[in-house]
């Protein structure tokens, strides 16, 4: 049982480590569930017994948390547990052949454990590696750009038992692939040099925000050095880069300002948990630039006066996690984290990162700080916003990886220099992550209102049909619309792109996206927990050739009421992958619309697969009515 | 001193803090609800309690009134939308009225003949959720089930024990309860819990109970869901 590193230590040791490094807090929840799995491959009831004693919190509240995160696992699932990738451009650089290469391999069916418990292989939302797919996961470990020999290959070694630390290095290399740089890709700011600036910075009019709030403001000596950043961060009308493109200085300010509790303190908190399908940027600027990043939470922490921050890394970045302490460790040895920074006397902020467990909700900053919270990932009920009640009730500000960047630029070279980038509503520039039928997929950073024809161009697509912006809840831009462009005016986008050429099946595209949207639902609304079933139901009927244009008036019926009634936007945008290709590709749905009339979804011959799964029989007579092309071929 | 909103035209008084359903049920109005109880605190899941606030629609058992808003909740729009949800609610689960012990005390039932549900619409899901008959006194029945997680605040906040929770995600989302071998029998729940009490649906049932009440004259069978709300103004 070599297999595991930590084998060697008792289920009980590795619990009693793991809590009392999180401090005994419930709050750490997911982290120490996190934790405990890598060293004991899945929660036992024995860990479910142990922790509950070890942090007195009710055996509910731990599986209720463990139950809702993808990658815990409270049933065993192998001692390799692998996931492959699903994501719309890993099935169009073949994934499918791959998956069912390794399950005849292992003889194994997609979804099961094998019977000697040695290994499991499973589907999970994009891994964010779309430009080096096929991918998957093991153990949490990524290995992209996979192909038919290292499939065979993996199977090997699992068949070896060989552990993973003794895998060719080469599998789990993942490249940056950045094609075109500019302000943020390209940047060459030494550490500490944005807080340098921020902190010498005075107000160019004056004393305008209430003082005691920040490091600086409170000293008898102070300098308004954490207000006149907020300046600067108002005057580049700097726009959050998740996609939905909230003024940051709004935010910070709102932050700020928000009356504190006794006890209580602010929060800087960076989203780091990259879930939208289509989308990487994250992991590049998180690998060449992590200064930046942290630097720029380090800025926040400045300007509205918080000591501790987070950056939540999605779990599929897990192989990030060492790189980025090294990080941190090396600034607090640079007097740029933790005490007295600068030499600030009083000047504290340090960081923490948190790893998600396989939760694109948690992305939705209120179901983040849920998740920060060792909780289940569901949004919260708003008003109250996180800038007054976020982590632990208390005023928390969540900023995308590319936001915080950006602010340690402004912090560096001041908000003209970033307001006079981009277009007039769409100040600085935006890292698009370009996927799927081009010659030169990877990174591109362009200045806001660059239109899409250009990018095409840049990462050389030809024969394009349609561009996926923004994810499965983004749009979906056919040939006419090529000459839109970037920008909060026009097309916001946190950063995917997706490119079909004209060989794409346009509807499986949209089929893909309402099946990662089910997968992805938190269940927490009714509307969005059955909706999104429903609309797979509904994109899976037409799939399998009994749609009529009954479920045409369906899906748009559903569409209306998922945007209406949902909790939160995944509810409101799981349609629009649906709409937008119906109107744009309708034939792709024609070709579907088998039926003049309604016809049932339920189908006799499918329902008998099972049985003929269990006798091992495909043959015409094992089939209610055998498949024409059979019926012929066999005549 | 109180202040006003309008709902569906009329002028409802509240004070400061009062959700919209608070103060619209302080006035005798009532608007379709599952996962809301007054006792406790509003958890804005099921979403049936939807109005459109200065046209925007949002959960009324979580915003708090204010003065001058436009609320409108009776309206064609937003029962079809009501009725949707509740019919997204009876395929979700395995409901089966005429055979179910909580049949004309069911709010899920109630709520469905209140807002014209006439067919289930979609196909169902047919889930398989074991029961669990091990507590000596109660029977979890968890094909009813809506997940509008009552027994879980009623657990935790009234009888301090946490015997329920929600566990899973998505449409696999489901009820556990606090014990290693997931039977309720092995946990510290007694039948005069708030838990065993609150359960709107069919799921927590008392045994040796059953049908004590004949089919025909139970709570909704003698006057709809609503009515009792709406008693509060009659005669006035």
């Amino acid at each position: 049982m070599a297999l595991n590193e930590m084998r060697a230590e008792t289920t009980a040791a590795v619990v009693e480590r793991v809590v009392a490094r999180y401090r005994r807090d419930p709050v750490n929840m997911l982290q120490i569930l996190r934790e405990i799995q890598e060293a004991c491959d899945w929660l036992s009831p024995d860990v479910i017994d142990l922790l509950q004693a070890a942090l007195g919190v009710p055996r509910t509240k731990i599986e209720g948390v463990a139950g809702f995160y993808s990658f815990l696992y409270t049933q065993p699932r192998g001692q390799y547990r692998i996931l492959f990738s699903d994501n719309i451009t890993d099935r169009m650089l073949g994934n499918q052949a791959l998956i069912k290469r390794l399950c005849e391999n292992l003889w194994l069916e997609p979804g099961k454990t094998s019977e000697d418990g040695l290994v499991s292989i499973d589907l999970t939302s994009c891994t964010g590696m779309c430009d080096q797919g096929p991918a998957l996961l093991i153990n949490n470990r990524a290995i992209p750009r996979l192909t038919a020999t290292i499939i065979d290959e993996i199977a090997e070694l699992v068949r070896n038992w060989t552990p993973l630390s003794e895998w060719p290095a080469a599998y789990f290399a993942v490249e940056n692939n950045i094609r075109q740089a500019d302000i943020l890709l390209g940047a060459c700011m030494k550490p500490g040099e944005g807080l340098r600036a921020a902190r010498e910075r005075t107000p160019s009019d004056g004393f305008k925000s209430s003082n005691m709030r920040s490091w600086r403001e409170g000293l008898p000596s102070g300098i308004s050095g954490p207000s006149a950043m907020l300046d600067e961060i108002k005057r580049a009308n700097l726009r959050g880069r998740g996609g939905a493109g909230f003024s940051t200085a709004l935010k910070w300010e709102a932050c700020r300002n928000a009356q504190l509790q006794p006890g209580h303190e602010r929060f800087v908190v960076c989203n780091a948990d990259e879930g939208e399908p289509g989308t990487f940027k994250d992991r590049v600027l998180l690998t060449t630039c992590p200064d930046l990043v942290i630097e720029g939470m380090t800025v926040a922490a400045y300007t509205i006066g918080a000591k501790r921050g987070f950056i939540y890394l999605r779990g599929e970045y897990r192989y990030l996690l060492e790189p980025l302490n090294a990080v941190l460790e090396r600034r607090r040895n640079e007097h740029l984290l933790g005490k007295d920074i600068l030499g600030i006397a009083g000047g504290d902020f340090d960081i923490e990162i948190h790893l998600g467990a396989g939760a694109y909700i948690c992305g939705e900053e209120s179901a983040l700080i849920e998740s920060l919270e060792g909780k289940r990932g569901t949004p919260r009920n708003r008003p109250p916003f996180p800038v007054t009640n976020g982590y632990l009730d208390q005023p928390t500000i969540v900023n995308n990886v590319e936001t915080y960047a950006a602010a340690a630029l402004i912090a560096l070279n001041g908000g003209d220099w970033y307001a006079d980038i981009g277009t007039r509503h769409s100040a600085g520039t935006k890292i698009l992550s370009v996927s799927g039928d081009c010659e030169r997929p990877g990174l591109y950073e362009y200045p806001f209102g660059v239109s899409i024809r250009q990018v095409l161009a840049d990462c050389g697509a030809s024969d394009t049909q349609a561009v996926q912006v923004s994810g499965p809840s983004g749009v979906c831009l056919g040939v006419d619309e090529f000459d839109r462009r970037i920008g909060f005016e026009d097309i916001p986008t946190a950063g995917a792109f997706m490119i079909f050429n004209q060989s794409r099946d346009m509807f499986e595209v949209a089929r893909n996206f309402v099946h990662f949207f089910q997968h992805e639902s938190c269940g927490f609304c009714t509307p969005c927990r059955v909706g999104t079933s429903l609309l797979k139901n509904l994109m899976d009927k037409l799939h399998n050739g009994h749609g009529s244009p009954y479920d045409f008036a369906e899906i748009e019926n559903l569409s209306q009421l998922l945007q209406s009634m949902s909790h939160c936007g995944l509810g409101h945008t799981a349609c629009n992958p649906v709409l937008d290709t119906i109107e744009k590709f309708r034939p792709a749905y024609d070709k579907r619309m088998e039926h003049d009339q309604f016809a049932p979804a339920f189908d006799l011959d499918r329902a008998l697969s099972e049985a003929r799964q269990m006798t091992g029989r495909d043959d015409a007579g094992a089939h209610l009515h055998a498949p024409r092309t059979v019926l012929g071929e066999e005549a | 001193m109180s202040t006003n909103f309008m709902l569906d035209g009329q002028s409802i008084p509240f004070e400061d803090g009062q959700t919209i359903i608070q103060a619209a049920t302080q006035a005798g109005v009532y608007i379709p609800h599952l996962c809301y109880h007054p006792e406790f605190k509003p958890h804005g899941s099921c979403k049936l309690c939807t109005v459109k606030v200065n046209g925007r629609q949002t959960a009324s058992c979580t915003m708090r009134a204010s003065a001058g808003m436009v609320v409108e909740n009776n309206t064609e729009e937003l029962n079809a939308e009501r009725r949707a949800l509740t019919q997204m609610l009876f395929v979700e689960g395995n409901h089966f009225c005429p055979s179910c012990e909580k049949s004309g005390n069911c709010q899920l039932q109630a709520t469905a003949y209140h807002l014209g549900m006439m067919s289930p619409h979609y196909d169902h899901f047919f889930p398989n959720r074991p029961v669990d008959a091990s507590h000596p006194d109660v029977l979890l029945d968890f094909n009813r089930c809506i997940l509008c997680s009552l027994c879980v605040r009623a657990s935790r906040d009234v009888d301090k024990k946490n015997v329920f929770a929600l566990s899973g995600r998505g449409i696999k989302t489901h009820l556990i309860v606090n014990a290693a071998s997931g039977h309720l029998a092995d946990t510290n729940f007694t039948i005069d819990d708030k838990a065993a009490k609150v359960c709107p649906v069919g799921v927590i049932l008392h045994k040796r109970n059953g049908f004590a009440v004949p089919i025909g004259e139970r709570t909704y069978d003698k006057a709809p869901i609503g009515a009792q709300v709406e008693a509060v103004t009659e005669g006035v």
